[in-house]
């Protein structure tokens, strides 16, 4: 479903992706660790297609597709979704109104009938019990006022209204208090089938108990320096991640 | 430019003002205009040598030969009218044709009988001491040659008269419509609002045009506030985009007297405001709020000046524009706090977006302050679309052109949020919507 290969991506003429290599299968969980600055974000942003992050060597197949050839709107049709580190604030865009045309967009570049206001509001009256949102940020503007975790939580609100097939979730869990950690991470289970996938970028072990990996990677400078399975995470948790780095330069 | 060009410029204006039937026998009346068309004889069109208009080239205004509009046989179908109305606006309404009064079209029934709406020509025809005491009292025609040629020309227009203690039930409605005639005519609406104490009123000014029309406008609007009267006041300036216009907005306020005004300009070619507010008494304060959205070759020109005269008087001021295509706009804040002007808060800011690289704005705050006791505050930004936004809704699945719609659109809405009168910013969205690519779209965004 994701195969990225050798992938080198700058920003503003800095290197910061260094070849990074990684495939992730159709129902799979991948949890992404690794120090601040490592470029976690970074492959966040160029697998969703920001502006800004130049491609200068590798690939990335997505579906059967060249995801570097596609817009980022292009990518959200083909099912791509990043839950942001840091969700922007829009003032004066309304939540769900951009919800029901994101639903729209992506229904109608399928070829598929949009939903009308009906369905719209049972479609998201569904999801907001999934993650317990609450109604007054529907009708506000995108994040504007929100707390660091609503925010948060809203981007797990529009994943689970927009059923994605690719999901990519970056430091959804920083942010969250226990029992908010636990809706959402409940949240993301629910939408566990073996069609989607899910990379779960996070600094914490704790997300981990909630959301079983398949795997674990650890991303540092710009590479993936080890794999591994969900016993990778609680080797990091007590070790930290300089033991990897230094086998890794020695 | 020679003199002598220069009076050629304006020889059809006086040939014109001999035409001027002379119909009002009022003294002091003669004596305005006659004194006005002799200011605007001796300074002709400003140049852009002077400061007020270092920005704003006014010689497209002076080179074409407008001629008074006094044709009142133009008509404008009932059906286009409606187009333009406000839906479901509950108001008293008065029509212009090309700067000629309407009765047909306009409806100020029902009326309660103490409060004063009707044709400034109506208003002259029967005299009145209020009409002397305050008609072009408050807007000088030695500052502006513009101000001086409305006054040389006054005839029709808006007077209101709100009594002591009076809150009109309706808002009023003024439709300035302009649309082509046999040849390129000029029309210089007066209005005249006077509000007594305590008195509260919502007024709407919306200039007009119908399809390419190619005309000038120089309309000239005075408001004298009594202590505690309250006026919201609202200009939309939708004119055509072969027309002129050029507006002047002078407010004299009362203690304790609140204006507001919301101007939105969207239309014309080549369009100056100016607003001029007068806090001459404690307590005293007024609101400004504005829009301008400029594309092609527009150029839309705002002058606001603001006078701190007494203590305890307040001033806000909050200016947006979005510039696209090769157009250009100007913003001036002035605000003057005279030295015993203590206690006085202004506040100002503009902000403006680029959305092409060819559109240019000039702005520029100036503050001149004389007392020591006061807190001012100003900003002025301008910029391009948000990135981080722009990815963002492009990440949930919204094409890149009605992202940047939507950006547009929520920036420039921002002025509008304070709108109390739902037809009104309905209105107002709508059109704004319009000057977007992805309006069906974008209104779903609007119909909360
Ligand atoms: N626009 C930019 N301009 C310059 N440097 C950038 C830019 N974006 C990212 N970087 C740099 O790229 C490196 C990787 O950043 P990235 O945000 O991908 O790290 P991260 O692994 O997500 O870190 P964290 O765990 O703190 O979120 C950092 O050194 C960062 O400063
Ligand atoms: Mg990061």
């Amino acid at each position: 479903m994701l195969n990225i290969q050798d992938l080198h991506a700058k920003v503003e003429d800095k290197e910061i992706l260094k070849g990074l290599n990684l495939n992730i299968k159709a129902g799979e969980v991948h949890a992404i660790m690794g120090p601040n600055g490592s470029g976690k974000s970074t492959l966040a942003n160029v697998l969703a297609g920001k502006n800004g992050y130049e491609v200068t060597k590798g690939s990335v197949e997505y579906d059967g597709k060249d995801l570097l050839e596609l817009a980022p709107e292009e990518r959200a049709w083909a099912g791509v979704f990043l839950a942001f580190q840091y969700p922007v604030e829009i003032p004066g865009v309304n939540n769900v109104y951009l919800l029901k045309a994101a639903v729209n967009a992506i229904r109608k570049n399928r070829g598929e009938q949009e939903l009308d206001a009906v369905e719209f509001l049972s479609l998201v009256k569904e999801k907001m019990k999934l993650v317990k949102m609450k109604e007054d940020l529907l009708n506000r503007s995108v994040n504007e006022g929100f707390s660091g975790g609503e925010k948060k939580r809203n981007e797990i609100f529009q994943m689970a209204v927009l059923e994605p097939k690719l999901a990519i979730l970056d430091e959804t869990d920083s942010g969250l208090d226990i029992d908010a950690l636990k809706i959402v991470s409940e949240g993301v289970n629910s939408l566990r089938n073996e069609e989607r996938s899910i990379i779960l970028v996070t600094h914490y072990q704790r997300l981990l108990d909630y959301i079983k990996p398949d795997y674990v990677h650890v991303l540092s400078n710009g590479k993936i320096i080890k794999s591994g399975g969900p016993e990778l995470a609680l080797e990091l948790e007590e070790k930290g991640y300089d033991w990897i780095v230094e086998t890794e330069a020695a | 430019m020679s003199q002598e060009n220069m009076n050629n410029n304006i020889q059809h204006y006086l040939n014109d003002f001999e035409q001027l039937g002379d119909n009002i026998k009022s003294d002091w009346f003669s004596e305005q205009r006659q004194s006005a068309l002799s200011l605007f004889k001796e300074s002709g069109f400003p140049s852009s040598r002077q400061e007020n208009w270092k920005y704003t080239d006014t010689r497209p205004i002076a080179k074409k030969e407008f001629l008074h509009s006094s044709d009142t046989s133009v008509s404008i179908s009932s059906d286009q009218i409606d187009a333009v109305r406000f839906q479901g606006l509950d108001c008293y309404e008065l029509v212009f044709i090309n700067g000629i009064y309407s009765i047909d079209h306009s409806r100020i029934q029902g009326l309660p009988e103490n409060i004063v709406i009707e044709n400034m020509a109506a208003a002259l025809a029967k005299d009145s001491e209020l009409l002397e005491k305050h008609l072009a009292r408050y807007a000088d025609n030695k500052v502006s040659p513009f101000t001086a040629l409305n006054t040389a020309f006054i005839q029709h227009g808006t007077y209101i008269n709100v009594p002591k203690n009076t809150a009109i039930d309706k808002p009023i409605n003024i439709l300035y419509l302009s649309k082509n005639n046999d040849q390129p005519f000029a029309s210089h609406p007066r209005n005249l609002i006077v509000m007594g104490e305590q008195s509260e009123a919502t007024l709407i000014e919306s200039y007009i045009g119908i399809d390419d029309a190619n005309y000038f406008t120089n309309a000239v609007t005075e408001v004298s506030l009594s202590a505690s009267a309250i006026l919201k006041h609202y200009k939309i300036q939708q004119e055509s985009l072969n027309a002129y216009h050029i507006g002047n907005l002078n407010v004299m306020q009362g203690k304790d007297s609140r204006f507001e005004s919301n101007s939105i300009s969207l239309g014309g070619s080549l369009v100056r405001n100016d607003i001029h507010g007068h806090l001459a008494a404690e307590g005293a304060s007024i609101v400004m709020n504005g829009l301008y959205m400029t594309d092609n070759k527009q150029h839309i020109d705002n002058h606001t000046r603001v006078d701190h005269l007494k203590p305890n008087t307040y001033s806000t001021e909050t200016y947006r524009g979005v510039l696209n295509g090769k157009s250009r706009a100007v913003f001036n804040g002035k605000v003057v706090v005279h030295p015993q002007a203590q206690k006085i808060e202004a506040h100002q800011n503009n902000a403006n977006l680029l959305l092409s690289d060819d559109a240019e704005i000039d702005t520029k705050p100036e503050l001149e302050i004389y007392a020591d006791d006061v807190k001012c505050s100003h900003g002025a930004t301008v910029g391009q679309l948000d990135q981080d936004m722009l990815f963002y809704l492009r990440s949930r699945a919204i094409d890149e052109e009605t992202a940047k719609s939507l950006l547009t659109y929520a920036f420039a809405d921002e002025v509008l949020k304070d709108i109390s009168f739902a037809p009104v910013k309905n209105r107002l969205e709508y059109l704004i919507v319009g000057r977007l690519p992805d309006a069906a779209l974008i209104r779903e965004f609007t119909n909360e």
